[in-house]
C-alpha cells in the first residue's frame, strides 16, 4: 500500500497549482472566495481558459477533445480547483450529458454537440424532475408524442438549476405508458428557444433564483434529438446520475471551507478569546477534518479503479451521502462561527458597515443555500435506499 | 406539581393566538418583514393595545405580569405566527426600564407609543458581559460614549436605544435618544443594526447594573427559547401535514418508516425543549436560573436547529423554496441560535457553572 503521489502526479499538482495561480482571473477567484453569484459571464472566461489548455473536459476520453485522466489526476485537479478560487463549471453538460452523449449518442450527436459543450456555445440545464416526480422519478408526466419526424413535447419540468443561463436542455419524457414506467421513458435534448417552451424564476430560501420551472407546450423535437433509443431512457438516466453523485461529494470544496474556516476562527475574537482557542469550536473542527481525510481516502478508494470518471452505483450513493453530510457541516460550523453577525442579510451592508470580514458575511444564506445538497441529485433518503437495496434485495 | 397555564394564561395565549391570525399571515409577513422598517406600526399598537407590552411588567411598575410565565405565554405564540415584530428588543428594555424607574418612558414603551431596543452586543462580544469594551465617560453631569455595538436587534425603526457601557462605577446603561444607525433586514425577518459612537453624548440610566442587565438578558433568553417552541410545535404541524399529502412512488410519503422515525425523533426533541423551557422558567429569580437557562438556551438552540434542517429535508425541493411558509420557520430557529449567546456560548457558561458547583461540593 502506497498513499503518496508519484513523482509525476506530483509534478501534475505543481502544474495545476501554477497554472491556476497564471490563469485565473482575480476577480473572479475573489467572488468565488466571497461565496458571491458568479455571472454566466464569468463561468464562461474560466470555461475558455480551461478549454484552451485542454483541460476542460476532465472526465471524457481525449478523442473528443476530453483529458484522459487518470482518476488520481482528476482529483487533483479538483482539489486544486477547488482550493484555489477557481469557480466550478456547471457540471450539466460536460460532467452529465457529455458522458452520456459519448456512450450512448451516435455518430452525429458526438460530432454535433461535444464541441459546442466545450467551446461554451451551449448550455444544458437538466430536465429530470417534475412538481409530482421528484425521489419517485419513473412517475414523470411529461409527455413526447410521435409526429412524423418530430416528437411534439407537453409537460412541466421543475427545478431547473441555472435554466436562466441555459439554451439547451437535456428531459427525460414519456413515451410510452406501457409495461413498468421506467419501461416508457426516452431521453431527449430540447432547444429552449423551441416555440412552446417557458422558463419561470423559483426563488430559494436564501432569496436567489437559481432555479425555474420549465413548461412545455406542444413543442416540436426532431426525432434525431433523441439520445439512444426510444422507451429505453431510464438506463441512460441512471448512468448520467451516477456521474451526477459522484460529483456532489465535492471533497476538494470541503478542504476549502474548512481552510476558510480556521483562517476566519483565527480573526475572529468572542467574549475574550479567539475562536480558535475556543475548545467548543477547535473540537467540531478538529472532528470534521478527521471525518474529511477520511472521505478523501474513501474517494480515492473508490474511483481508483473506474475509468470514465463515476464510481459504481453503491459507491456513488456512499460518497454523495458523506460528502454532503460534511460539507454542510462545515457551513453549518461556519455559520455559527460568526455569532450574532450571521443574521443580517449581507448584501444590505457595505463592506465597512460590516463588523465581520467581508467574506464571511454571506455565510448564513451560503449555510441555507447549502441544505440542497441533500436533496438534490436523488435525495439523500434515497442513496440510502439504493445501498439497502443493493445489501438487503428487494 | 401543575404543568397547566393559569386560565389568566390560557385567555392571554389564545386571544393573542386569535389576533396574530387575523392580522398577521404568512403572506403578510413576507411583505413586512424584509423590507424597511421591517414590522408593522399597526400590528404593534394592536399588541400593546392587548397588553402585550404590558404582560413583561408587574404591577408596581405599571405594567400588569412581569413573570417569566407571562414570557412563555406570549413568546411561544409569537413564535407559532413567526411574528417578526420588535417584541423582543422591547421585552429587554422594559425589563430594565422598570428596575430603573427615571423617566416616564417605561409607560410609553408599555403603551405602545415609544419603541425601544437594547444595544448590548458587540463585534466581539456575544455574551459575555465582562467583555464589553464601550466605555462612557463623565464630563460635569454629562456622558459620553465611545466604541461599536452590533446585532441590536429590532432597533431599525426604534425611537430610543438603551446602550450597555463600561463606566468607572462598573457596567452602566446610557439613554440614547434618536439614534443614527446602520440598519439591514435579517435572513430570517425583521430588522437588526449596528452602532458606531465617537463621544457620543448620552443619558444615564444607572451607572452599576451588571446583574441587572443580565436579568434582563436571561428573561431575553428565555423568550427566545419560548419562541422556538412555538415555531418548532408549528412547523412539525407542517411537516406531518406535507408528508401525509404528498405522493411518491404511489404512496404517501406518511407511509414511510424511515420519515415517520425522522418525524418521531423531531417530536420527542420538541418536548425536550418544551421542558428545559418551562425549567427555566421556573427558575427565575432562583440561584438556578443561570445555569437552568443556559441549559435551555443550550439545548433550544441545539434542537431547534436540527428541527429546522430535517423539516426542510423532509420537504425535499418545496423546503428550499422562499414561498412555503416553513422554510421562513426554519430560518427564524437557525437564527434563534445565534441572539444572546448561541448553543457554544452556552455550553462554555454551563460547563463554568459546573466547575464552580463541583468545587464547592467538594469543600
Ligand atoms: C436547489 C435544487 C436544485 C435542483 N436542480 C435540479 C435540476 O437541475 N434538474 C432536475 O431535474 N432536478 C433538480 N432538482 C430536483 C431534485 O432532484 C428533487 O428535489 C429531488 O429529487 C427530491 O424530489 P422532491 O423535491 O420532489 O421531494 P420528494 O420526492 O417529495 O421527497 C420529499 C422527502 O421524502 C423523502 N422520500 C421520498 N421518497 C422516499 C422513500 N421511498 N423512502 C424514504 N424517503 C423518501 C425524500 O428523501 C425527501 O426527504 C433540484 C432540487 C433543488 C432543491
Amino acid at each position: 500500500m502506497n498513499l503518496e503521489l508519484s513523482s509525476s502526479e506530483r509534478s501534475f499538482q505543481h502544474e495545476v497549482r501554477n497554472f491556476i495561480a497564471e490563469r485565473l482571473p482575480s476577480d473572479i477567484a475573489e467572488k468565488v472566495k466571497a461565496g458571491k453569484e458568479l455571472s454566466k459571464c464569468d463561468f464562461l472566461r474560466w470555461q475558455a481558459i480551461l478549454n484552451e489548455k485542454g483541460w476542460l473536459a476532465a472526465t471524457w476520453p481525449k478523442e473528443y477533445g476530453g483529458t484522459d485522466w487518470t482518476p488520481v489526476e482528476r482529483h487533483i485537479f479538483a482539489e486544486g480547483c477547488a482550493l484555489n478560487g477557481a469557480p466550478r463549471i456547471p457540471a450539466f453538460g460536460l460532467n452529465m450529458l457529455g458522458p452520456v452523449l459519448i456512450k450512448f449518442g451516435t455518430e452525429q450527436q458526438k460530432r454535433e454537440m461535444l464541441p459546442r459543450i466545450l467551446d461554451g456555445r451551449d448550455w444544458w440545464c437538466q430536465g429530470y424532475s417534475e412538481p409530482g416526480a421528484g425521489s419517485d422519478l419513473a412517475s414523470l408526466k411529461t409527455r413526447a408524442v410521435r409526429d412524423g419526424n418530430d416528437y411534439i413535447v407537453n409537460g412541466q419540468k421543475a427545478w431547473t438549476t441555472l435554466g436562466q443561463h441555459a439554451n439547451k436542455i437535456f428531459c427525460l419524457v414519456r413515451t410510452s405508458t406501457e409495461g413498468k414506467p421506467q419501461e416508457g421513458i426516452s431521453f431527449v435534448l430540447i432547444y429552449l428557444n423551441t416555440p412552446g417552451v417557458e422558463m419561470r424564476p423559483i426563488r430559494l430560501i436564501d432569496g436567489s433564483c437559481e432555479v425555474n420551472e420549465v413548461f412545455f407546450t406542444d413543442v416540436r423535437v426532431p426525432v434525431g434529438n433523441l439520445v439512444g433509443e426510444e422507451n429505453q431512457g431510464w438506463t441512460i438516466a441512471k448512468y448520467l446520475l451516477t456521474h451526477e453523485r459522484t460529483n456532489i461529494a465535492g471533497i476538494g470544496f470541503s478542504i476549502r471551507d474548512l481552510r476558510r474556516y480556521h483562517k476566519l476562527a483565527d480573526q475572529i475574537v468572542r467574549d475574550g478569546r479567539k475562536l480558535a482557542d475556543n475548545p467548543v469550536y477547535a473540537a467540531r473542527a478538529a472532528e470534521l477534518d478527521a471525518e474529511l481525510e477520511a472521505l478523501r481516502v474513501t474517494n480515492l478508494r473508490m474511483l481508483i479503479n473506474t475509468r470514465d470518471g463515476a464510481a459504481g452505483i453503491t459507491e456513488s450513493s456512499l460518497l454523495k451521502l458523506k460528502g454532503t453530510q460534511i460539507r454542510q457541516a462545515l457551513q453549518d460550523l461556519y455559520r455559527s462561527a460568526l455569532g450574532p453577525h450571521a443574521a443580517p442579510i449581507a448584501h444590505d451592508l457595505s463592506e465597512d458597515e460590516l463588523s465581520v470580514p467581508a467574506e464571511a458575511a454571506r455565510a448564513a444564506p451560503i449555510y441555507f443555500n447549502h441544505r440542497k445538497l441533500s436533496i438534490f441529485g436523488g435525495s439523500n433518503e434515497i442513496q440510502r435506499n439504493i445501498v439497502a437495496k443493493a445489501l438487503f434485495g428487494n | 406539581m401543575d404543568f397547566n397555564y393559569s386560565e389568566h394564561h390560557q385567555i392571554l395565549a389564545s386571544s393573542l393566538r386569535r389576533y396574530l391570525a387575523d392580522t398577521y399571515s404568512i403572506d403578510d409577513r413576507g411583505q413586512l418583514a424584509y423590507r424597511a422598517p421591517y414590522h408593522s406600526r399597526e400590528i404593534w399598537a394592536g399588541l400593546a393595545k392587548m397588553g402585550i407590552l404590558g404582560a413583561f411588567v408587574g404591577e408596581q411598575q405599571g405594567g400588569f405580569g412581569g413573570t417569566a410565565q407571562d414570557v412563555l405565554v406570549i413568546f411561544e405564540e409569537l413564535g407559532r405566527a413567526l411574528c417578526a415584530e420588535p417584541v423582543l428588543a422591547n421585552l429587554l428594555c422594559l425589563r430594565l426600564l422598570a428596575v430603573f424607574p427615571s423617566s416616564d418612558l417605561l409607560e410609553a414603551v408599555i403603551a405602545g407609543e415609544t419603541r425601544m431596543a437594547l444595544a448590548v452586543c458587540e463585534p466581539q462580544v456575544s455574551c459575555d458581559l465582562t467583555c464589553i469594551e464601550t466605555t462612557a465617560r463623565q464630563v460635569g453631569r454629562s456622558w459620553f460614549l465611545n466604541g461599536r455595538k452590533s446585532a441590536i436587534y429590532g432597533a431599525p425603526g426604534a425611537d430610543h436605544l438603551l446602550v450597555v457601557a463600561r463606566a468607572d462605577q462598573g457596567l452602566g446603561l446610557f439613554l440614547l435618544e434618536s439614534p443614527q444607525i446602520i440598519e439591514a433586514a435579517m435572513i430570517d425577518g425583521g430588522g437588526i443594526a449596528e452602532l458606531v459612537m465617537d463621544d457620543l453624548a448620552v443619558k444615564l440610566i444607572a451607572a452599576d447594573c451588571a446583574r441587572e442587565i443580565e436579568d434582563a438578558l436571561d428573561i431575553g433568553r428565555v423568550a427566545l427559547c419560548a419562541e422556538a417552541v412555538g415555531a418548532m410545535t408549528r412547523l412539525i404541524d407542517l411537516t406531518v401535514d406535507y408528508l401525509k399529502q404528498r405522493e411518491q412512488f404511489g404512496r404517501a410519503l406518511a407511509s414511510f418508516q424511515a420519515l415517520q422515525h425522522r418525524v418521531v425523533d423531531m417530536m420527542v426533541e420538541l418536548e425536550q425543549c418544551r421542558s428545559i423551557t418551562i425549567a427555566a422558567v421556573a427558575s427565575y429569580g432562583t440561584s438556578e436560573q443561570s445555569r437552568l437557562v443556559a441549559m435551555a438556551k443550550n439545548l433550544v438552540g441545539r434542537m431547534a436547529t436540527k428541527i429546522a434542517e430535517e423539516s426542510i429535508q423532509l420537504h425535499g425541493g418545496i423546503g428550499m423554496t422562499w414561498e412555503y411558509p416553513g422554510s421562513h420557520y426554519a430560518k427564524r430557529l437557525v437564527m434563534i441560535d445565534h441572539q444572546l449567546g448561541d448553543q457554544n456560548d452556552h455550553l462554555l457558561r454551563l460547563i463554568k457553572l459546573n466547575k464552580g458547583g463541583a468545587q464547592a461540593t467538594a469543600v
